[in-house]
């Protein structure tokens, strides 16, 4: 079996990778040029999150991006690791964003971020909110759920619904409570956007582990030279991504 | 107490487009010269090198190049009875900071205005009657011509190295180019980029349908270019990082591709960075500025920078915010419609649609920042106001920046926000979509406008600037009229899905998404001071040594991109500065 270059489409590259499974066999050229492999996300130390925020945002990014159906999920991506490391940064701490008072996070949400708290303390007190409503109305913390039960929990944080009290026996919770408060309206907005910023970044912020969504999706990353590439037309580019860092998939 | 320094002939405040030319042109009749930039020190290596700016993450969505809200920003409301909150986190604009400003960022899309943009007011009156003018709406002629800006917006744009065609040259009507466009004196520097596949698909299906598309014109060079200043510039490689980036490659044109290295070799010519002017200082008299105090952050104190000439080239909303701490001008009072500083604050109304092809391959990430075609079929000189109930224009476009795939992802109507059908949706979407926009004209209104906020205070202790600002019918109008006019050309291409994203009439302006960093207004040009801020030449009213560049003069907005007109105005002010004001310093009018 040769590989011509052109024979590297991400497409290609999967079938011949599942072919020579099926044949036992391996692939014959080492296609990667890639950094060391990171310990296992099981082993890793959070430096921002407590071992029981950290078991929330690993089992909340698996159902964000699920790792079932085709293309990588957040846990291959290795998604959580990069959230742990934006928070722990100048993100985490708004180092850039105008944080002076009076503060009216209540406001009409069209005029933009207005909580008092940074991204990182909007995950601590979210977290510790959610998790709690988890328990009390699911009767476990987010990451003990079903996957149902947690996609059904997901869709009203999302819409800030979340209802104080315990819902009735066999009854879904209830939508329209005002258990989230207006500091923390935005809990859900960050954790889907630093979910995907963490699936398709470059892999030196921790997630997009091995350029997988990369891959996945036909982007080439930090390649950035395509000039012959500009005036054809209807003719899928043929080149996996390289990484800032020099890595090739 | 600040701490006095030794006198300059000329400071510059704010080092980006206008604060480069003004400096070099300047730089020519032997003045000395003081720049002073807020913002850090920024150079094409190491600052733009690659692979480092190919990052989606640091410069696209945490924006490193850009303003930092902690450093400075705005309040914002939507009426003059909300209560404005602080712009925290950057979203619908993206102003620059540090040396080269926006002119590092911007995509390089460089127009130039329609004749009767210029002269809006005598134009509408003249043919539809002063009677179609809404309630409200403040339309301003700008008190220079087309006629007399060209030669100076045909000099920015061979500084720059512009790629594009004529489409009236000398009055001539040139197949390819745009036959809408005021009359140019020389064809483009450059000719136009090579046409990506969703562009070419535009310009067809806009062909057969009768109108009239050509190529866009852009900042990213086509070849290999040298301006009158020696600078140079190389091919577009098409990189996708373009906009939010510094140009990797030598071939946008910013103020360091095109100016600041002939600038910075001038001996009579210094610049400091980290340096933020806190205020213009006037004499006695009240009919000069005698220089500026700033606060140098590296030596952490204040300085009182004497000077006989004083150049305004901040981000156009800085350049209202600092005349209006400087307490020049009469601020502009919305509830009785008299004083000028922070009077007519304008925006820019876009719209479009996406087109997604299950079987069309785009390469997406094969991406320059101003390629693409245009139609200018339903420019603001091609509409009958009277009969469409709206004052106004855009040009419609196709061509795409890029292909990153956090911030340019589009995916069609109903997928989804997150789960395996988002996912399998980004799969099997990406690269299959192209999209059709609206680029058009914003009014100015008595009640779009720009003060001080009575809470809110920057790291100095001053005020915070306060905008306010709404869509309005006559925009929305104009928008979805747009509308009306791309639907049935995306309809035309055959798209499996599309779906249309356009102002309504129940739209409020929002400050999340990012819509465009054309913030225009507040400090505006014109004959009358009254009216404006600064005369025809951009000199101050009030301080006759004060000069005001920027987007801040227009008294509303184009349905263009700023920039063209923004450089064609400053060769045009300097021009002035260095034949008329010079040998006799005076008020120009």
């Amino acid at each position: 079996m040769s590989l011509s270059p052109s024979a590297l489409t991400r497409r290609s590259l999967l079938k011949t990778t599942a072919i020579g499974l099926v044949m036992g066999v391996s692939l014959p050229v080492p296609l990667f040029a890639r950094s060391a492999e990171p310990p296992p996300l099981a082993d890793y130390k959070p430096e921002y999150f407590t071992a029981q925020e950290w078991a929330f945002v690993m089992a909340a990014t698996a159902r964000l991006i699920p790792s079932d159906g085709t293309g990588p999920g957040a846990l291959e991506t290795r998604v959580p690791v990069f959230i742990d490391r934006q928070l722990a940064g100048a993100y985490g701490i708004a180092a850039d964003w105008y944080m002076e008072g009076p503060f009216d996070p209540a406001a009409n949400p069209q005029l933009g971020f207005q909580s008092p708290l940074t991204p990182a303390e909007i995950y601590r007190q979210g977290i510790a909110l959610f998790d709690g409503w988890c328990r009390q109305a699911l009767g476990s913390p987010f990451a003990a759920l079903a996957p149902v039960r947690q996609d059904q929990a997901l869709k009203l944080l999302e819409k800030n619904a979340l209802a104080a009290g315990k819902p009735p026996a066999g009854a879904t919770p209830a939508e329209a409570g005002p258990l989230v408060p207006p500091e923390l309206r935005d809990f859900f907005t960050l954790l889907l956007a630093n979910t995907k910023e963490g699936y398709f970044a470059d892999p030196k912020y921790g997630g997009n582990h091995a350029m997988q969504a990369w891959v996945y999706i036909g982007f080439p990353g930090a390649r950035a030279s395509y000039a012959e590439w500009a005036t054809r037309q209807n003719v899928r580019y043929p080149l996996g991504p390289v990484s800032i860092s020099g890595e090739r998939a | 107490m600040a701490r006095q320094a030794q006198k300059k002939d000329v400071v510059i405040i704010g080092l980006g487009w206008t604060g480069s030319i003004l400096g070099i042109e300047l730089a020519k009749e032997g003045l000395e010269i003081l720049a002073l930039e807020r913002g850090p020190d920024r150079k094409t290596v190491p600052d733009f090198r690659y692979p480092d700016v190919a990052d989606e993450l640091k410069y696209g969505v945490r924006n490193g190049f850009m303003q930092r809200p902690r450093d400075s920003t705005v309040t914002v409301r939507r009426n003059l009875s909300e209560t404005a909150l602080p712009y925290r986190v950057l979203g619908s604009f993206l102003p620059g900071n540090g040396v080269g400003g926006a002119g590092v960022h911007w995509n390089g899309q460089t127009w130039r205005p329609q004749a009767v943009e210029y002269r809006l007011r005598s134009y509408v009156e003249e043919r539809f009657g002063a009677g179609i003018i809404p309630e409200g709406m403040l339309l301003q002629d700008w008190g220079v011509t087309a006629e007399e800006l060209e030669p100076y917006l045909t000099r920015f744009e061979y500084v720059l190295g512009i790629s594009g065609k004529a489409g009236n040259l000398n009055g001539q009507i040139i197949e390819g180019g745009n036959p809408f466009e005021p009359s140019r004196s020389k064809e483009f520097p450059l000719p136009p980029l090579p046409d990506t596949y969703d562009s070419v698909l535009f310009a067809e299906v806009a062909k057969s349908m009768g109108y009239h598309p050509f190529p866009r014109p852009s900042a990213n060079a086509s070849a290999a270019y040298v301006n009158e200043y020696g600078m140079q510039l190389g091919p577009c490689n098409y990189c996708g990082f373009c906009e939010r980036f510094g140009c990797l490659n030598y071939s946008k044109a910013s103020p360091q591709t095109c100016v600041l290295d002939a600038l910075k070799r001038k001996p009579n010519f210094e610049y400091r960075v980290n340096a933020e002017v806190l205020r213009i200082e006037k004499a006695g008299d009240g009919k000069t500025a005698t220089g500026i105090t700033y606060f140098d952050a590296d030596a952490g104190e204040e300085i009182f920078q004497p000077a006989d000439l004083v150049i305004l080239c901040a981000y156009s909303l800085h350049n209202v915010h600092l005349l209006l701490l400087s307490e020049i001008g009469t601020p502009y009072d919305p509830a009785t419609g008299t004083g000028v500083v922070g009077r007519s604050y304008a925006y820019q109304m876009t719209g479009g649609t996406s087109l997604f092809f299950k079987d069309k391959v785009f390469n997406p990430f094969v991406g320059t920042g101003s390629g693409g075609v245009t139609i200018d079929d339903f420019s603001i000189s091609q509409i009958d106001f009277a009969k469409e109930g709206f004052i106004g224009g855009s040009y419609i476009t196709a061509g795409h920046t890029g292909g990153r795939p956090i911030q340019q992802l589009s995916l069609p109507p109903g997928t989804p926000a997150w789960g395996r059908a988002w996912k399998e949706a980004a799969g099997t979407w990406y690269g299959h979509a192209m999209s059709i926009g609206a680029h058009g004209s914003n009014m100015a209104y008595r009640d779009t406008c720009l003060d001080l906020d009575p809470t809110y205070r920057d790291r100095h202790g001053r005020p915070l600037m306060r905008m306010t600002f709404d869509w309005k019918p006559n925009d929305i109008r104009m928008t979805q009229f747009m509308k009306a006019k791309i639907e049935p050309i995306a309809k035309a291409l055959k798209p499996d899905v599309m779906s249309s994203s356009y102002k309504t009439d129940s739209s409020h302006y929002d400050v999340r998404p990012y819509q465009t960093t054309h913030n225009v207004g507040g400090a505006i040009m014109g004959i009358d001071p009254k009216s404006s801020v600064v005369n025809r030449y951009l000199q101050s009213w009030d301080l006759h040594n004060l000069f005001v560049m920027g987007a801040s003069a227009f008294p509303q907005n184009t349905q263009y991109n700023p920039t063209g007109a923004v450089g064609g105005l400053a060769y045009w002010a300097v021009e002035a500065i260095r034949k008329d004001y010079l040998p006799n310093p005076r008020p120009l009018l």
